[in-house]
């Protein structure tokens, strides 16, 4: 039986849609016209054309050698979505998006974003389509990601740092649904990640899922078989499911997605879902939660900011309970050691996000000897994160730190 | 009496029912009993009891801090079914809880109807649950008699409206605008039509609320349906006066249920 095919609703036991009455009509006119753009050759054509010509796709396919060498001798492969026209792979769903908020005739957009790079690619998209776009970013991740900040106020959005809650991606959702909810008549929320109520989760991993088909194709090309192991961050899940489904039905192919370890997921301070929650129902969607006895959610806790988020999609609840992909995590400092390593023996700075999916391969490598080939998404690249980066090694003022 | 007892007799009455929203454990978990007491002494017929929580998509800033408040002090679910006790113990009008789902899906949602029922609560309110995400809840608020009240929107269709009022017991809480909890100006016109079309789909009563919170606004509402919710507004008397204040704006808002004159 083949997995994917999976359309929604439901992911298994996960997904569903868990939200006020008042945004069920707005959902439905955005299935509506998810399923008559995706029959429709006039969308693709538009889409496709954005992607090859705005945003570069198809994006290359780096074999990283020197980096390797850390792996225990296998090959290993990155996804360059660092290459990508704002710097990741939140701009393929973003494009369509906004594509299809013009085809429901809607002209204001709204957004969620944690690491500002899914506010970078909304503040773009609605650059170039003429959309008024506001971003609901938490008050802390304004901070950490100043940069970014920066980058959708120059492009013309609104930024609105969120002050409540944990102040983070979660609480920046919750707000983002209240302006939804308000303002539906004439915004589209363009949601940034593989959760949320249907139709986000199964319409976001369609949008993504080019990445998988792209490497898929390349890696068969290159190597002239498929990867033994694919490697990805997971914080909602859409990088990761991007890449993942066009392998879902190689059934030797292993799927790896590595969640933020936090300061160790032993700790209170970690972002792993799926390896720490259990079920739960959290922004429209039945699926892994980080949550107390009481059903109350847990804040997370991650260097990076786009994976500090206590939920996950439900597609990933899905895999895991199958049994399909694994799911580990990788600590803070595990990925700020993978980044600098990256950055050294192949001059490439990656996302502090996408360095857990690094640190996870230097991981799986070591496991699974020379003879395995993994590939990995590099969901984006490190620009954004150099504060933070040169604060980890104490990079500004003196000598480098541990 | 049940909660559709209630509001029909205030309806018989000529008056309209006034149902008041206040969370669990603001600002504290004593305070909060006496203040949902205090509301049913000052002409509140229903009370809405809200479960703090998390992450309220459907509230605005001010049951927000309320909430969160409550959770910082160490709301536990616990208190909920105790509060509930609590105030029945003091007065007969009907409680139902106002919670998000979450909460419920993690107690177990037929341990939580035992649990509300015994305690003495009348049903539930359920801002984040739509009738089709509901089997569970359905099947335990039928086995235990509960009232189950969902929520219609403007936005919703005439399919949606039926499905609503078909799964829903006690009233159908129709919002009143689209959008979040609080105060304002005016309570939209789309609310007057939101009720014609929920009676058209057979609903035997609706009650408005989101955004009400002068007596003005509560007389102009139970004109049109069977009754008014008030939440933001009390909350905020709450927090700027203590029971006392919020005792004053209940007996106030409690006049606009009443024909002028
Ligand atoms: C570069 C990069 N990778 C990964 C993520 C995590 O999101 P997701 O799990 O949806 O791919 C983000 C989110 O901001 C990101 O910016």
């Amino acid at each position: 039986m083949s997995l994917r095919t999976e359309t929604g609703p439901y992911f298994g036991d996960f997904g569903g849609r868990f939200v006020p009455e008042s945004l069920i009509a707005a959902l439905d006119e955005l299935d509506e016209a998810w399923q008559l753009a995706k029959l429709d050759p006039a969308f693709h054509d538009e889409l496709d054309g954005l992607l090859r010509d705005y945003v570069g796709r198809p994006s290359p396919l780096t074999e990283v050698r020197r980096f390797a060498e850390h792996a225990g001798g296998a090959r290993v492969f990155l996804k360059r979505e660092d290459l990508n026209h704002t710097g990741s792979h939140k701009i393929n769903n973003v494009l369509g998006q906004a594509l299809l908020t013009k085809r429901v005739g809607k002209t204001r957009v709204i957004a969620e974003t944690g690491a500002g790079q899914h506010g970078v690619a909304t503040a773009t998209a609605a650059a170039l389509f003429g959309l008024e776009c506001v971003i609901y970013m938490g008050e802390v991740d304004t901070e950490r990601q100043a940069l970014n900040v920066a980058r959708m106020r120059l492009l013309g959005a609104e930024v609105i740092p969120v002050t409540h809650g944990s102040r983070t991606l979660k609480d920046a959702i919750n707000e983002a649904m209240r302006d939804w909810v308000t303002n539906v008549g004439h915004t589209n929320y363009i949601f940034g990640t593989v959760a949320g109520p249907h139709p986000f989760p199964a319409m976001v991993r369609d949008l993504q899922k080019v990445i998988g088909e792209e490497a898929r194709a390349q890696m068969l090309e290159r190597t002239g078989t498929l990867p033994t192991a694919v490697a990805a961050c997971v914080g909602g899940g859409s990088n990761a499911i991007g890449i993942f489904h066009a392998f879902l039905d190689d059934a030797d192919v292993a799927l790896y997605g590595f969640e933020a370890g936090g300061e160790g997921v032993d700790t209170e301070r970690h972002a792993a879902t799926i390896g720490k929650g259990r079920p739960g129902v959290l922004h429209g969607a039945r699926s892994y939660l980080l949550q107390d006895e009481d059903g109350q959610t847990i804040e997370s806790h991650s260097i990076s900011a786009g994976l500090d988020y206590p939920g996950v999609g439900p597609e990933h609840s899905w895999l895991a309970d199958v049994g399909r992909a694994r799911y580990r995590a990788s600590t803070d400092a595990a990925a700020m050691d993978a980044l600098r390593l990256l950055s050294r023996t192949e001059g490439i700075i990656p996302a502090i996000e996408s360095a857990h999916a690094l640190a996870g391969a230097l991981e799986l490598g070591r496991e699974l000897g020379p003879e395995a080939s993994i590939l990995v998404n590099l969901s984006g690249r490190g620009d954004k994160d150099m504060e933070t980066a040169a604060k980890w090694f104490e990079l500004i003022d003196g000598e480098e730190g541990a | 009496m049940s909660v559709g007892e209630t509001i029909d007799a205030r309806v018989a009455a000529g008056t309209g029912a006034l149902v008041g929203y206040l969370p669990v454990g603001f600002p504290s978990l004593g305070a909060s009993v006496d203040a949902a007491v205090a509301l049913v002494e000052n002409g509140v017929d229903a009370l809405e009891l809200g479960i703090p929580y998390s992450d309220p998509v459907m509230d605005g800033p001010v049951i927000q801090d309320a909430t969160q408040a409550a959770l910082a002090n160490g709301f536990r679910l616990a208190h909920g079914f105790e509060a509930v006790r609590a105030i029945r113990a003091q007065v007969d009008a009907p409680v139902l809880m106002m919670t998000y789902w979450n909460p419920v899906v993690q107690y177990g949602v037929d341990r939580f109807a035992d649990d509300l029922a015994a305690a003495g609560g009348a049903g539930l309110i359920t801002p984040d649950l739509v009738p089709d995400e509901g089997d569970a809840w359905l099947a335990a608020s039928d086995r235990t008699g509960l009232d189950r009240v969902f929520l219609a929107a403007p936005s919703s269709s005439d399919a949606r409206l039926a499905l609503t009022v078909e799964a829903s017991r006690g009233f159908v809480y129709a919002v009143s605008t689209m959008g979040i909890t609080g105060a304002r100006a005016d309570v939209d016109r789309a609310a007057r039509e939101l009720v014609e079309r929920l009676r058209t789909a057979g609903s035997p009563r609706s009650c408005v609320g989101v955004g009400i919170s002068t007596a003005e606004q509560v007389r102009e509402v139970v004109s049109y349906a069977d009754g008014a919710i008030v939440g933001s507004a009390l909350v905020k008397a709450l927090a700027d006066g203590g029971v006392e204040g919020v005792a004053a704006l209940a007996a106030e808002l409690a006049r606009g249920t009443r024909p002028t004159g």
